[in-house]
């Protein structure tokens, strides 16, 4: 079902100047902070709480119960999460880009919700124009007075600081993330303790949220936490963007309420997706990026909703839906997610180091039409070393989740493909059209 | 903090199903290890923080949502868990480790240094598939790479379980090698133009679970199964490391460090690990020399003793036994200092006997203070370092207060004219030289010295020790209850000044005129008046009143800070006599060199800086005829009349025990107890024994190379902890053993050697003199020290680890690594002469000029200079061109050469 939802993240997304302070003004822009700095830290952190808002970068925890677990501390971080790596995975991208000051203002309400003593926002080295708009935004809110000492005129004060990663997915994942923060190598940090709210920047209890998590925050305090719960289901409130990539016609992001619209609505719809490319047949997709398990036509009404898909054995993840069609090779897609995992393996646990490389090989021997049929229970094995049992949610054997993410896709195509990847061993190479894959 | 104050809880956990006992705050690795159970593992390393990085160590863990395998080496254990490490889950995912480990790892273990002691081989055999499934092209490497000047790197065999950055960053604070790349491109790397240049580079060969990193002296040298190997202690300086000598057909080719708890914690420094190279040493004597016409001819032990004989004998005719003197003794063994001690000053009669050359601080002093320990210094409330840099001088003593300043807080004061490698995570307290005593005044007005330990050694040989003297007096008395830790360098210098390898001293810490009555007991004849030391022999010698010379492994034109008076005392003195290993500068005039056996070529006794002694074992026959320092002495003696009564090391250290008060109770037994494994600290605080203890460590991936030696046949022997039976050993000596050696301690075993006439213990008419005690009255300060003229610097003279000294230069891969002589200077004060890095300078003193390199240096104050002692080349640019040796301070002016 399409709902007329409003758009609650993506509201100036469409503006020509959307990035600009002139029309974040004009639009409301800063009123929520306003509000917020109005109330007192502990009912802003309530409402946010109420409003069930869940994280947006991938996991989805509920950010008022990440605010409540901080431990008390005379120093304590925000960190905003926009190092949004993920192929196929672009919904903060367009937020930094088109938004900033969203993210800014939504910053600075965590900020002062969680009493932190200084935040950052840690931007994709990748995003060129995004991280000028970033800062540009950054810049326009202190000489507004929007940031810093004095935050309009209410005596709050907050410093954010802008830091560029530098081309590693791994500085997605939180710990590795602050790792990269303080000037060291992009390694995950070993758990426990296994959250930042207990040690995280410097030492310090530290808040990570996600840019679209931040961006709802200016909507949520100026419409308040029902109108918030009023839409979605359950406790997947408000609404998401997602990143609608692949066989579609229309590609790109949607803002969908939540649990309302289910995939079918978001590839089919006129107003969405538009369908599978010239009337194709969908073969499968990928619910919620590269490292969730794929779904195929059968799970197409199930509605956007965190719990629904992850009792269904998946997850909406990061926000990317990708469409395969009959044309696309299960197989081909299955190669390419493990080698973006081999290229981004941070490179400290065995399984992960050494199995992402070994996966790849294998996968893309199949593909290739090289493989063996034994090939397939041995990439299963090996996968099964690195998430043993194969299960969902994953077990794994490494320190963070982009280990047990490899197997995903592999053990996903071997589940719903087996047929076809024992075609691609019998014909001694890749029964599917060169490349599928729409250019331009 | 709150839970850091509460007494440890006992915790139980289940391992295997079995109950096993444990505190809060242990590692699951740890605990099961104690209960006997090994767990697997790569990356772990008991003396660094785990990183979790192999996932070898991946065992079953109880938990709130059912068990998950959880790394072990880096979980704690909680109350009520139950740990499987051998279940279906946990020897899979160990199988799948092995597995990835070995897709990209070579398989060259025929040509590879490790092979035969290497971690990954025996776990690959005890917890790997037994076969491989990847039959793709393996990642390929240039290689090996060299990462320093002693360290080469195979990246292709590295398992990236960073041991070796960690110990660089984490315990050496050193981080020159680092990870670069990511995911299965990671590489060990060091920084573009910037090598692996530490001292403690060789650690990270040692603990490398793999043969990526390998020793370029060891590389190709040996096969595990064809090592044999001693456990020992380390004599390249004071520290007195434990380490594992191996050795392949008669030559030495490994050192390893042991893990010593109270020691060197399984480090080492590079000098002490491949300072070996000396010993086999293409200069090495082998024969006795004397003069012929004009140089040194080879002829046999009798022309040469004879010789000696006679030179001693018409010096006692002659001026009398004050005329001979002998400098040196800090490379020998406790029992050859003893019994040239017991030649010198018991059968000549001369209390001239220095094992110092000036370079070090008075014996007395050093003797008297009251002493710490290394583990009492480290968790002490505050340490004062008045010495030189560690760094440079005990490399090992540097690296624990490091660790314990930069990991555990310790609060550090770094007392330096000069910035040491200590400053960096110390208070640098800098003075000028000279005027140490008015820095330690400024402390005690301003520290309340509890808890202080005070590193003392020689900050500068520019400075007189007599200064650092006086200082030591200002900490003593005001605040007795400080204690001292001397940071003397030079080998076995403490067992040496302990038995009597000084002037004033008898063995045993004991003045003497206290130890007159005792030692003419037992010796029949002790010196009759107090004699000189090295500075005050070189001056009669110079002056024509000493006449008979001995070097007992001593180059004063080299190591004497002083070297103007060197020369002129050798150029004067009737007859040198040198008994050394190679030939240095001073003993190239001798008149006859005795080839005496070095390094791991002779057993014995040797005493640390703490005075902890530690047994020396043999691996190596001495080269040619030359022999142990005190079987050169016990001949001499016959030829002069004596017999000293000699016959076995066991014997001598027996007759040590009984005269020395300070080694009184410190038995053979109790040495050779498997518990002293650490050696045994004199005086003993508790009558009869007090056994520091060291547990066996189940832990062979720790230290690949000595279990996997002593596995393949070749137990460790003399001074071992580390039994061949492979059971743990009992960590402390039963009450009976206690007694029984206590009993020895008065007793007369015969089996302990020949008792002599002269000491026999039941002819004690006197009781034993009691131990040198501590006078601050002892050490004035100097004379008020001149203020400093405009214009002139004045200069600290620093040793460094890779000199010019005969070990360095003797060892084939450390020589090349000593530092060609500059100046150092601030930055400001090369801008204020015009002068860039590199230009020449003349640097004049009082007593000499050198032209040298000028370099700028942070580290140092505007007024001061720095220079190192001993660099290349000695004749040229050596700093001992400069110092007058009682001069307050060394003070020159400095200009440009154009």
């Amino acid at each position: 079902m399409i709902t007329k939802a409003p758009r609650i993240v993506t509201s100036r997304v469409g503006l020509d100047d959307s990035f600009t302070l002139e029309r974040y003004l004009a639009t409301g822009g800063y009123e929520a902070l306003r509000k917020a700095l109005s109330m007192s830290p502990a009912d802003v952190a309530a409402e946010v709480n109420k409003a069930s808002l869940l994280g947006r970068g991938g996991a989805g925890f509920p950010a008022g119960r990440k605010w409540s677990m901080l431990r008390q501390a005379p120093v304590r971080y925000l960190v905003v999460n926009g190092d949004e790596s993920e192929p196929a995975t672009f919904k903060d991208h367009i937020l930094i880009e088109r938004d900033p000051h969203q993210i800014i203002e939504g910053t600075a309400i965590a900020a002062y919700a969680t009493g932190a003593a200084q935040a950052f926002i840690y931007c994709r080295g990748e995003f060129a124009l995004g991280l000028e708009r970033l800062q540009q935004a950054c810049n326009e809110a202190y000489e507004h007075g929007a940031l810093g000492a004095d935050i309009l005129g209410t005596g709050y004060g907050l410093d954010i600081v802008i830091h560029p990663g530098a081309g590693a997915y791994i500085c997605g994942e939180e710990t590795a993330l602050l790792e990269s923060l303080e000037g060291k190598r992009g390694f995950p940090r070993i758990k426990p303790p296994f959250f930042p709210a207990a040690v995280g920047l410097y030492g310090e209890p530290t808040v990570v949220n996600n840019v679209e998590t931040v961006s709802n925050l200016p909507w949520i305090i100026s419409n308040g936490a029902d109108a918030f719960t009023a839409l979605g289901e359950g406790s997947s409130s408000g609404t998401r963007l997602f990143a609608l990539s692949g066989r579609v016609e229309h590609p790109g992001w949607f803002e969908i309420e939540m649990s309302k619209t289910t995939f079918r609505d978001l590839i089919y719809d006129p107003s969405l997706g538009g369908g599978i490319v010239g009337n194709g047949q969908l073969r499968a997709f990928i619910p919620g990026g590269v490292s969730a398990p794929w779904f195929g036509p059968e799970q197409l009404d199930l509605g956007l909703n965190q719990d629904a898909v992850g009792q269904a054995g998946s997850m909406l993840g990061s926000g990317s839906v990708v469409v395969m069609d009959s044309d696309s090779c299960p197989v081909r897609a299955a190669w390419r997610i493990t080698q973006f995992f081999h290229r981004e393996s941070c490179g400290q646990c065995t399984p992960c180091r050494e199995g992402s490389g070994w996966i790849e090989k294998i996968m893309y021997r199949i593909e290739q039409g090289l493989g063996r049929d034994k090939d397939i229970d041995l990439v299963l094995d090996a996968c099964d070393n690195i998430s043993p049992g194969l299960s969902w949610p994953p077990k794994q054997t490494t320190i963070c989740v982009l280990g047990p993410s490899i197997p995903s896709a592999v053990v996903s195509v071997a589940k719903m493909f087996r047929d076809e990847m024992l075609l691609h061993v019998k014909e001694g190479g890749c029964p599917f059209p060169a490349d599928s894959v729409r250019r331009g | 903090m709150a839970d850091l104050l509460q007494a440890p809880a006992g915790i139980t956990v289940t391992i295997n199903g079995r109950t096993v006992e444990a505190q809060k705050g242990e590692l699951i690795i740890a605990v099961a290890e104690r209960a006997g159970v090994f767990i697997p593992r790569f990356c772990y390393h008991p003396r660094m923080k785990s990183v979790g990085m192999c996932r070898m160590c991946l065992v079953e863990v109880s938990g709130p949502r059912g068990p998950s395998l959880q790394p072990a080496c880096y979980v704690e254990v909680s109350e009520g868990q139950e740990i499987v490490t051998d279940s279906d889950a946990a020897r899979k995912a160990q199988e799948g480790v092995i597995e990835y480990l070995l897709l990209n790892h070579p398989l060259d273990c025929p040509v590879c240094d490790k092979g035969g002691e290497c971690p990954l081989q025996d776990q690959s055999m005890a917890y790997g598939p037994g076969e491989s499934r990847f039959d793709e092209e393996k990642r390929h490497w240039a290689k090996p790479i060299e990462i320093g000047p002693l360290v080469l790197l195979d990246r292709e065999r590295c398992i990236q379980c960073a041991r070796c950055t960690r110990f660089a960053e984490e315990v050496a604070g050193e981080a020159f090698i680092d990870f670069a790349e990511r995911g299965d491109r990671i590489e060990v790397a060091i920084f573009p133009g910037d090598p692996f240049d530490s001292y403690f580079a060789g650690n990270t060969i040692q603990i490398c679970p793999v043969g990526a990193l390998t020793a370029t002296p060891y590389r190709f040298k040996s096969r595990p199964w064809d090592l044999e190997q001693v456990e020992t202690t380390c004599t390249t300086c004071a520290v007195g490391c434990r380490i594992v000598a191996q050795s392949s057909a008669g030559s030495l080719v490994r050192h390893l460090g042991v893990d010593s708890e109270p020691v060197n914690q399984g480090w080492l420094c590079d000098r002490g690990r491949f300072g070996f190279e000396a010993v086999q040493a293409p200069g090495r004597l082998t024969q006795p020399l004397v003069r012929g016409e004009n140089e040194l001819v080879q002829t046999t032990w009798h022309e040469a003793l004879s010789r000696v004989a006679d030179a001693v004998t018409s010096a006692l005719q002659g001026t009398g036994a004050e005329a001979v003197g002998v400098i040196g003794g800090s490379r020998l063994a406790n029992e050859d200092a003893y019994a040239w001690v017991r030649l010198a000053k018991g059968v000549i009669g001369t209390d001239n006997f220095d094992a110092q050359l000036g370079d070090g601080l008075p014996a007395s002093l050093v003797a008297s203070l009251s002493r710490a320990t290394i583990e009492e210094t480290v968790a002490a409330s505050t340490v004062i370092v008045l010495a030189g840099d560690l760094r440079e001088d005990l490399p090992i003593l540097h690296l624990r207060l490091r660790q314990a300043a930069a990991n555990d807080g310790l609060r550090i004061i770094d007392c330096s004219p000069v910035a040491s490698a200590l400053s960096k995570v110390a208070t640098w307290r800098p003075y000028r030289p000279g005027e140490a005593v008015e820095l330690a005044r400024s402390l005690v007005a301003t520290e309340t010295g509890d808890g202080v330990v005070v590193v003392l050694g020689r900050p500068s040989l520019g400075e007189p020790a007599a200064e650092i003297a006086a200082a030591a007096a200002v900490f003593a008395s005001a605040w007795p209850q400080a204690r001292f830790l001397p940071a003397l360098r030079r080998a076995n210098v403490h067992g040496a000044i302990d038995l009597g390898c000084a002037p004033g001293l008898l063995p045993g810490r004991v003045a003497l005129e206290d130890g007159r009555a005792w030692f003419e007991e037992m010796w029949g004849k002790v010196p009759a008046v107090a004699g000189l030391d090295t500075a005050g022999m070189l001056e009669a010698a110079a002056s024509g009143q000493l006449s008979t010379l001995v070097l007992l492994g001593a180059d004063p034109l080299s190591d004497f800070p002083d070297r103007n008076l060197a020369k002129r005392a050798l150029e004067h003195v009737d007859f040198v006599v040198a008994v050394d290993t190679v030939l240095n500068a001073s003993s190239m005039l001798a008149d006859v060199v005795l080839p005496a056996a070095g390094f791991a070529e002779r057993a014995g006794t040797t005493t640390n800086i703490e005075g902890r002694v530690s047994r020396l074992a043999a691996k190596v026959v001495p080269p040619g005829v030359s022999r142990a320092d005190w079987v050169i002495a016990a001949e001499l003696a016959e030829r002069l009349g004596a017999d000293l009564g000699f016959e076995s090391l066991d014997g001598i250290w027996s007759e040590i025990e009984r005269v020395a008060p300070a080694y009184s109770g410190c038995t053979l037994e109790a040495l050779a107890a498997p518990s002293a494994g650490d050696g045994i600290v004199v005086p003993l605080k508790s009558a009869p024994v007090g056994l520091s203890r060291r547990p066996r460590r189940l832990d062979p991936i720790a230290t690949p190379g000595i279990e996997s030696v002593e596995e393949q046949g070749a137990p460790l022997a003399a001074g071992a902890a580390m039994a061949p039976g492979g059971e743990p050993e009992a960590t402390l000596v039963d009450e009976d053993d206690e007694a029984a050696a206590g009993d020895a301690v008065n007793g007369e075993d015969a089996t302990l050697g020949r008792v002599t006439a002269a000491n026999s213990a039941t002819r004690r008419t006197v009781a034993p003199p009691g131990l040198l005690r501590f006078d601050p009255k002892d050490w004035p300060p100097l004379a008020a020290v001149p203020s400093q003229a405009g214009g002139t610097w004045r200069v600290v003279v620093r040793r460094s680890l890779y000199d010019h000294g005969t070990l360095v230069q003797s060892a084939r891969s450390l020589g090349p690594l000593a530092r060609p002589q500059e100046l150092r200077l601030s930055p400001a004060e090369l801008d204020r002469l015009g002068a860039l890095a590199g230009d020449e300078v003349r640097v004049s003193s009082a007593r000499g000029e050198l032209v040298l390199a000028v370099a700028p240096d942070a580290a140092v104050p505007n007024g001061v200079g720095l220079l190192q002692f001993n660099a290349a080349p000695i004749y040229e640019t050596s700093a001992s061109a400069l110092i007058t040796h009682d001069a307050a301070f060394l003070e020159v002016s400095v200009e440009k050469v154009s």
